[in-house]
C-alpha cells in the first residue's frame, strides 16, 4: 500500500514496486484516480498491478476500509509506505490553526491511522515492512513550515516507537528523510525558494523521485530485516 | 551491477569486511581486500573467493601507518588500474574504563579506526577527484552515538568518523563523490565473540529484535550506498541495529 502513490515521489515508488512484481494499492484523493490512470498508461505488463483506492489518510475510517478492501482483494499486506503529504506554508505569525491542523492530520495522524489499519494483518503474517516518508525539514526546521516540520519530526518519533513495539514480530519500521526532490510539491514553491533550496544543497541540485524510490525499495527487501527504527537521509548533503 | 568497477575494502578478509568483499564480488566488482595480521586466513579467504569466481586481490598493510596506506593504494592501482569505491572497515577495540585506559590504548584505537580512515581516504582521493566519481563508505558503530562503558576510545573514534564523513561529504559534494557512514549495532563477528558470554547475553537482551546482526546484512547496506543510483545520498549515517538505541 502506497499512500499518495500517484503523486510525485509516490508515482516513482508505485512504478518501481509494480515493475518488480508487487501488486500496488495506491491510496489517494479523487484527483489521484486520473493520475493512476496516467501511470498505468506508462507501464507495460505491470499496469495491471496498479490498483487505486480512493481514501483520505487523514480519516481513520477510510484508512481502515482501504486496508480491509486490500486484504479482501489481495489476501495480504506486506508493505506500507506512508508517503501522502501536504504543505500549508506560512510563518507562525500568519499560520492559522486550521493550517496547522490540516498538515498534522495528513502528515502525522495519517501514518498512525494507516499503521493501525495494517498492523494486525502484518502481525498475523509474521512479516511486514513499514516505511514512513519524513523529510530533512523534520530535523532542520524550515522558515514558513512550522506545521510541516512538526509533523515530519513527529513521524520520526512514531517510526521509532512502532519499531520497538513490533521488533520481535518480523516487522520493521523505518523512515526515509528526503531533501528537496523535484515533484509537484516543490514545483509549487516560488522560483526564488527553489533556487535557495538548490543553493543550500551541497550537490547543487534537486533529487529525483526515482532516487527516493530506490531507497524505499531497498528497505522493503526481505533481507533488510535488521534495519529498524532507522532514519535514512537522502538529501544531496543538505543538513546532514 | 559493479562490472568493471574496483573496490578497496580495508579489513576485507574477515568479519564484516569479508561479507562486504563477498557482496561486491558477487555483484561483479573487482575487490582489493586489505588485511593486517591475518595472513593465513586472508590467503584462505582469497582461495575460497576465487573458487566462487570472484576477481580479488589481497593486500597486507596497516591502515594506521601512512606509508602502508599509500603503498597499498599504489598496489591496487598497478594491479587494477582504478579505485571506484573505498570502504573503510578496518577497526579494533581495546576496551577499558577510562580510569584504567592508558594513553597507548587510546591512541592505538584512534590511529586505526579514525586516522586509518583519513589516511586511506587521502591515498585514493586525488584519483577519485581526477575521475570525477567515487564512493567512500566508513563503517562506524552505534557506539559512536551512544557511548559505552569501557569503550571511550572506540566511541570517540566512531563518533569522529561521523564528523569526518560529513565534512568530506561537503567538500566532495560537487565532485561526483559521495561519502557516507554505516553504523551497525552488534554483529556476529570475532569482535563480538571477544565479549564475555554473560555480557553478550545482556547486550542481546537489550536489542529489541533479540538477536545479533549478520555480517551480510551490513554488507547489503554498503553495497546499496555504492550503487550509481545512490548518488543523492551523501553525508548520511545509515544505522542497522535491530532497533538498538535508535
Ligand atoms: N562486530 C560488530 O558488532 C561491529 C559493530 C559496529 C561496528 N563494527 C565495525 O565494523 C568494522 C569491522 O568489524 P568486525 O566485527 O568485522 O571486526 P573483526 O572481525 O575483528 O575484523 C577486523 C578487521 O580489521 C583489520 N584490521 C585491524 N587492525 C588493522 C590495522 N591496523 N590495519 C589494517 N587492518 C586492520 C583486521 O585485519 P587482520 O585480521 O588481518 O589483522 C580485520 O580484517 C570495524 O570497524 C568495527 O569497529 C563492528
Ligand atoms: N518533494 C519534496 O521535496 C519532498 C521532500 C521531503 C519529503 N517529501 C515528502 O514526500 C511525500 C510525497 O511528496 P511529493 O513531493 O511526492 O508530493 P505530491 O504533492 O507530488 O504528492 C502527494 C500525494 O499525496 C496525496 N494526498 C494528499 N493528501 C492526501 C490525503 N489526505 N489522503 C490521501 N492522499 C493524499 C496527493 O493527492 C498526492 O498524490 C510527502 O510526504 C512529502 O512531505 C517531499
Amino acid at each position: 500500500m502506497v499512500t499518495g502513490g500517484a503523486g510525485g515521489i509516490g508515482s516513482a515508488i508505485s512504478t518501481l514496486l509494480a515493475n518488480d512484481g508487487a501488486s500496488v494499492a495506491i491510496l489517494g484523493l479523487p484527483e489521484d484516480r486520473a493520475r493512476t490512470q496516467t501511470l498505468r498508461a506508462q507501464l507495460d505488463g505491470a499496469a495491471k498491478r496498479l490498483h487505486f483506492y480512493e481514501s483520505n489518510v487523514g480519516v481513520y475510517e477510510q484508512c481502515r476500509e482501504a486496508a480491509a478492501t486490500v486484504v479482501r482483494e489481495h489476501g495480504r499486506i506486506d508493505f506500507l509506505i506512508n508517503n501522502a503529504g501536504i504543505t500549508r506554508d506560512h510563518t507562525v505569525r500568519k499560520m492559522t490553526v486550521e493550517e496547522w491542523q490540516a498538515v498534522l492530520q495528513v502528515n502525522l495522524s495519517g501514518p498512525f491511522f494507516m499503521i493501525k489499519a495494517v498492523l494486525e494483518t502484518m502481525i498475523e503474517q509474521g512479516f511486514g515492512r513499514i516505511v514512513n516518508i519524513s523529510s530533512v525539514v523534520g530535523e532542520s526546521g524550515n522558515f514558513g513550515q512550522a506545521n510541516y516540520a512538526a509533523a515530519k519530526a513527529g513521524l520520526i518519533g512514531l517510526t521509532k516507537t512502532v519499531a520497538l513495539e513490533v521488533a520481535n514480530r518480523g516487522i520493521t519500521v523505518n523512515a526515509v528523510a528526503p531533501g528537496f526532490i523535484e515533484t509537484p510539491m516543490t514545483k509549487a514553491m516560488p522560483p526564488q525558494a527553489i533556487e535557495n533550496a538548490i543553493a543550500q544543497t551541497p550537490q547543487q541540485r534537486l533529487g529525483q523521485p526515482e532516487e527516493v524510490a530506490q531507497l524505499v525499495r531497498f528497505l522493503l527487501d526481505e533481507k533488510a530485516g535488521y534495519i529498524t527504527g532507522a532514519v535514512y537521509n537522502i538529501n544531496g548533503g543538505w543538513y546532514m | 551491477m559493479f562490472a568493471g568497477r574496483v573496490a578497496l575494502v580495508t579489513g576485507g578478509t574477515r568479519g564484516i569486511g569479508a561479507a562486504i568483499t563477498q557482496a561486491l564480488a558477487d555483484n561483479g566488482a573487482t575487490v582489493a581486500a586489505g588485511y593486517n595480521r591475518g595472513k593465513a586466513s586472508a590467503e584462505e579467504f582469497a582461495l575460497q573467493m576465487e573458487g566462487r569466481g570472484a576477481r580479488l586481490s589481497i593486500h597486507q598493510g596497516r591502515v594506521d601507518d601512512v606509508n602502508d596506506c599509500n603503498r597499498v593504494v599504489q598496489e591496487v592501482m598497478d594491479r587494477h588500474g582504478r579505485v571506484d569505491y573505498l570502504v573503510n572497515n578496518a577497526g579494533i577495540t581495546v576496551d577499558k574504563t577510562v580510569r584504567k585506559m592508558t594513553a597507548e590504548d587510546w591512541q592505538q584505537v584512534l590511529n586505526v579506526n579514525l586516522s586509518g580512515a583519513f589516511q586511506m581516504t587521502k591515498a585514493v582521493l586525488e584519483h577519485m577527484i581526477e575521475r570525477g566519481s567515487g564512493r567512500i563508505v566508513n563503517i562506524s558503530s552505534v557506539i559512536g552515538e551512544t557511548g559505552n562503558v569501557g569503550q571511550a576510545n572506540y566511541a570517540a573514534s566512531k563518533a569522529g568518523l561521523f564528523g569526518f564523513t560529513k565534512s568530506l561529504a561537503l567538500e566532495m559534494a560537487q565532485r561526483g563523490i559521495t561519502v557516507n557512514c554505516v553504523a551497525p549495532g552488534f554483529i556476529e563477528t570475532e569482535m563480538v565473540a571477544a565479549i564475555p558470554q554473560e555480557a553478550l547475553a545482556k547486550v542481546v537482551a537489550r536489542i529489541p529484535q533479540r538477536r545479533l546482526g549478520k555480517p551480510d546484512e551490513v554488507a547489503r547496506v554498503v553495497r546499496f550506498l555504492l550503487e550509481d543510483e545512490s548518488s543523492y545520498i551523501t553525508g548520511a549515517v545509515y544505522a542497522i541495529n535491530g532497533g538498538l538505541d535508535m
